[in-house]
Formats: structure tokens, C-alpha cells, sequence
């Protein structure tokens, strides 16, 4: 097994959150370094996901490496039957580095065992999408110049959310103050609760948006989605829940932004896109910088 | 037989399943894990003579089970297992008719193979690949899968 593989946000420490940050800010300064000449990195998204596919990809171009792969299993050999663990051992006999992206959580982790080469998790079912919270994390520290002591407000379906729950963990060591705003059905588990009790770090449970757009430094928002219901009449229920719209900003701190991992459906409102807090595109865009610094991690390049 | 039975087995006026020589006695395991005890040791592989009891009665339990191998002596990690599916279980090594050690079931800090993840969606349920948890929590037993880091809790706990 290699050590360099990015699975979870937990495989990273503290010390190499920051590390990551930083090279990611000097790609941003300076996107084109041809770090990868030579190399050739596998892309393999057992599922279809456009705008991360994308990303990672755009990174390993500005970086000057080759891809191979596929966007989507259909047209990868797992139609006729093979294992996760054949395709990965085949492709990792040819290449360099794995992205990989998969429907069936633990997937990534499964790989990075059988494969030689790092690989880099661009999500494996509801489990863990760690490209994701490095760009969100790259996001805070851009627009808040620091990690530390932020009032991080998250909103929307914090029960399946992949994206809140990494980010909880990873910025459980920069000494947050959270806010979980979600209707009843959709809030936090309790595991991240004691995980955040045991580090004594604070958290209030809102049902009503409006009582803490005021207090935070970073609205997190979320969309609720169709397909984590089995009972679709709870879903019409909560969908429209919380929605964000501009003349709730009003008295926002001048700090404050909006994230979203985006794609938002209803959740906020277009006439926040227009506002200086609305942060959601900038922070799609800070996901190739992210990513570029993770790879020449994974590599040992930087 | 029973004349030559040392003074602890003695004060009980019969025995419910009789007595062993040399080997493990398994003792006060909930009526309803007899099978899950017998999964989680590979007792079936076992070529070692056996005598099980069920439904039995007890004080603690209202209905145990038991189990006494003839000639064969648990190692602490086999008895860590038992620790998944009848932490209640006391064990008894047996030499001469005579008990002579007892031994404390531990939770393990790791659990290789043994249990099932609960994520249906995990990849252990999709693959063949051996499960692997770390303990998060002892009493009641919480397991996190190594890899699609769901917890699997005693209740929905189900063996390989």
C-alpha cells in the first residue's frame, strides 16, 4: 500500500491541511507549471460527475500531464463484469496516479491497497470527497485570511451531506464555532456531535435560518436532494425549507460568504448572486488550484 | 463419572450438560447467540468433541446457553471475539476435571474479518474483501468500517 494516497480528509494532519493551502495559492498565482511532464494519470469515474471530472482534469492539463480513462462505467470493462480490484490493478500497471470516482462507499480505500500507485478519491458514494473539502477549506482561508476561531454556519440536509460532515472534521482542528441549521429529519448525526463534544468544540442546532445568518463569518449551504428519500412525500416537505434570498444578507457581518458545493436548485435565491458575500462560482474555481496542489502531493512533487 | 468431579461442579446437584475432562468451557452465553458464539470460534470446522446446551435455565440470563470443548484451550484471542456476540460470556479452562484458569473477555481494538459492515452500500458488501473496524465504542460495541467509515452498532451487528 502507498501512503500517499488522499482517501479522506482524515488522512491529511493539520500541518498538511495547511501545506496543501498553501501550494494551492501558489497555483493559483501561477496555474500553468508543467510539473507532470511525462506523466500519465488515470481518470476513472465509475459514475458520471461533469464538474469534478472536470476539474481534476483541467488541474492535470495546467500541470502538463496526460489522462486516460473513462467519464462514465458503461464504457469500462466493470459492464462485463469485472471487479473494482482487476480495473485497478490493469490501470495502475499503466499509469503514474488514480483519480477515481465511485458509486460504492470504501471503494477508494479498497484501491489505494491494491494499487501501486497514490490514488486520489474524487468520491466514493455518500462517504467521502476530499478534493471537495480542500477547495472548500482553500475558499475560508482565501476570503477570511485565516482558518481559525470562525463561526461556520451550515445549512440545509446536514444528514447525508458528505460535504458538511468532511468539513466538520477537517476544521475541527482550527477551533470553530458551528451552527447546524436543518429541518428534522435532515440534521446532524449524532456521531459528529460526540466527535465535535469530545474536542469541546461548540456547536448550536437552529431550526429558523434567520436566527444566525448574522453571526457567521461562512453560510455553508446545502441542497436537499430528491434521491435520499425513500418517502417522496417527505421530501416535498423539506425541500423548500430553507431557502436564502438577499434581503435576509441585510445585516450579515461584512466578512461573511455564502459557499456552496454547488449544484444549488432552489436553495438560494438568484438575486444573491449578485451580492459581494456570494462566494459559490469563485469557490468552483478555487477546486482546480485545490486539486493541483493534492496531485503534486500525491506524487511527492511539491 | 460424577465421583470423580472436583467440589465446584459437586455443589450442584446435576449437572445440565455434563462435565469435561480437559478443555474450554464456555459459560452463561445469552440463549439466542449460541449460534453467532458458534460462527464467530468456527466451532462447525471443528473436529474437537463438543457438547452444547440451550435454553438452559439461569439466575442471570433467565435462559443461557453453554458450550464445553473437550481438549481444546481458547487463546485469548479467540476469546476476544466472543466479546462481539455474548460479552457476557465467562470462560472456564478446564484440566482434570478442574477449573483452572478463567479467562476476562476483552473487546479487541481491531476487528479483522469477522463482522459484517451494516452499509449495504459498502464495498465490503460488493466485493470480496475482507472487513476490517476499528472499535469506537466498548459497551455496547461500536464498529467503524475501515473503509466506507460507517459505524456498525451491536444491534445490527451480523457475522460473516
Amino acid at each position: 500500500m502507498n501512503t500517499r494516497s488522499l482517501v479522506s480528509i482524515e488522512d491529511y494532519t493539520k500541518e498538511e491541511i495547511l501545506e496543501v493551502l498553501k501550494s494551492a495559492s501558489e497555483f493559483e498565482a501561477n496555474p500553468n507549471q508543467r510539473l507532470l511532464e511525462g506523466k500519465v494519470v488515470a481518470s476513472l469515474f465509475f459514475e458520471p460527475s461533469t464538474r469534478t471530472r472536470l476539474s481534476f482534469e483541467t488541474a492535470i492539463n495546467r500541470l502538463g500531464g496526460r489522462i486516460i480513462g473513462f467519464s462514465d462505467a458503461s464504457s469500462s470493462s466493470v459492464t462485463k463484469g469485472e471487479t473494482l480490484k482487476d480495473t485497478i490493478k490493469m490501470v495502475d500497471n499503466y499509469v503514474d496516479l488514480i483519480v477515481m470516482r465511485h458509486p460504492v462507499e470504501g471503494a477508494a480505500r479498497y484501491a489505494s491497497e491494491v494499487a501501486v500507485h497514490p490514488v486520489v478519491n474524487a468520491g466514493d458514494g455518500a462517504n467521502q470527497h476530499p478534493s471537495q473539502t480542500m477547495l472548500d477549506l482553500y475558499s475560508i482561508y482565501k476570503t477570511q485570511g485565516t482558518l481559525e476561531n470562525l463561526d461556520i454556519c451550515m445549512v440545509g440536509d446536514l444528514k447525508y451531506g458528505r460535504t458538511v460532515h468532511s468539513l466538520l472534521q477537517a476544521m475541527s482542528h482550527f477551533h470553530p464555532t458551528f451552527h447546524f441549521v436543518a429541518p428534522e429529519s435532515l440534521q446532524m448525526p449524532e456521531a459528529y456531535k460526540m466527535h465535535l463534544k469530545e474536542l469541546n468544540i461548540p456547536y448550536f442546532e437552529h431550526t429558523e435560518l434567520d436566527e444566525v445568518i448574522n453571526k457567521a463569518d461562512i453560510l455553508y449551504m446545502t441542497r436537499v436532494q430528491r434521491e435520499r428519500f425513500a418517502d417522496p412525500l417527505e421530501y416535498e416537505k423539506v425541500k423548500n425549507v430553507y431557502i436564502l434570498k438577499n434581503a435576509m444578507l441585510a445585516h450579515a457581518k461584512e466578512n461573511m460568504r455564502i459557499l456552496h458545493p454547488l449544484p444549488r436548485v432552489n436553495e438560494i435565491d438568484v438575486d444573491v448572486d449578485e451580492n459581494p458575500k456570494a462566494y459559490y462560482f469563485e469557490q468552483a474555481r478555487n477546486g482546480v488550484f485545490a486539486r493541483q496542489a493534492i496531485i503534486c502531493k500525491a506524487l511527492g512533487l511539491k | 463419572m460424577f465421583t470423580t468431579l472436583n467440589h465446584v461442579v459437586m455443589a450442584k446437584k446435576e449437572l445440565q450438560v455434563s462435565a469435561i475432562e480437559n478443555g474450554t468451557v464456555i459459560d452463561h452465553i445469552p440463549a439466542g447467540k449460541l449460534f453467532d458464539v458458534i460462527n464467530v470460534l468456527g466451532l462447525s470446522e471443528m473436529e474437537n468433541a463438543m457438547t452444547l446446551g440451550v435454553n438452559l435455565r439461569s439466575t442471570k440470563l433467565g435462559k443461557k446457553a453453554i458450550i464445553k470443548i473437550w481438549d481444546k484451550f481458547l487463546e485469548d484471542e479467540e476469546v476476544n471475539k466472543l466479546a462481539l456476540v455474548a460479552p457476557s460470556a465467562k470462560i472456564n479452562i478446564i484440566r482434570d476435571y478442574d477449573v483452572v484458569e478463567k479467562k476476562k473477555v476483552n473487546v479487541p481494538e481491531k476487528v479483522e474479518g469477522i463482522v459484517k459492515c451494516m452499509n449495504p452500500k459498502c464495498i465490503t458488501n460488493h466485493e470480496k474483501v475482507r472487513t476490517k473496524f476499528t472499535v469506537v465504542n466498548n459497551a455496547p460495541i461500536v464498529l467503524k468500517c475501515h473503509y466506507c467509515e460507517k459505524l456498525t452498532d451491536q444491534e445490527h451487528m451480523e457475522m460473516n
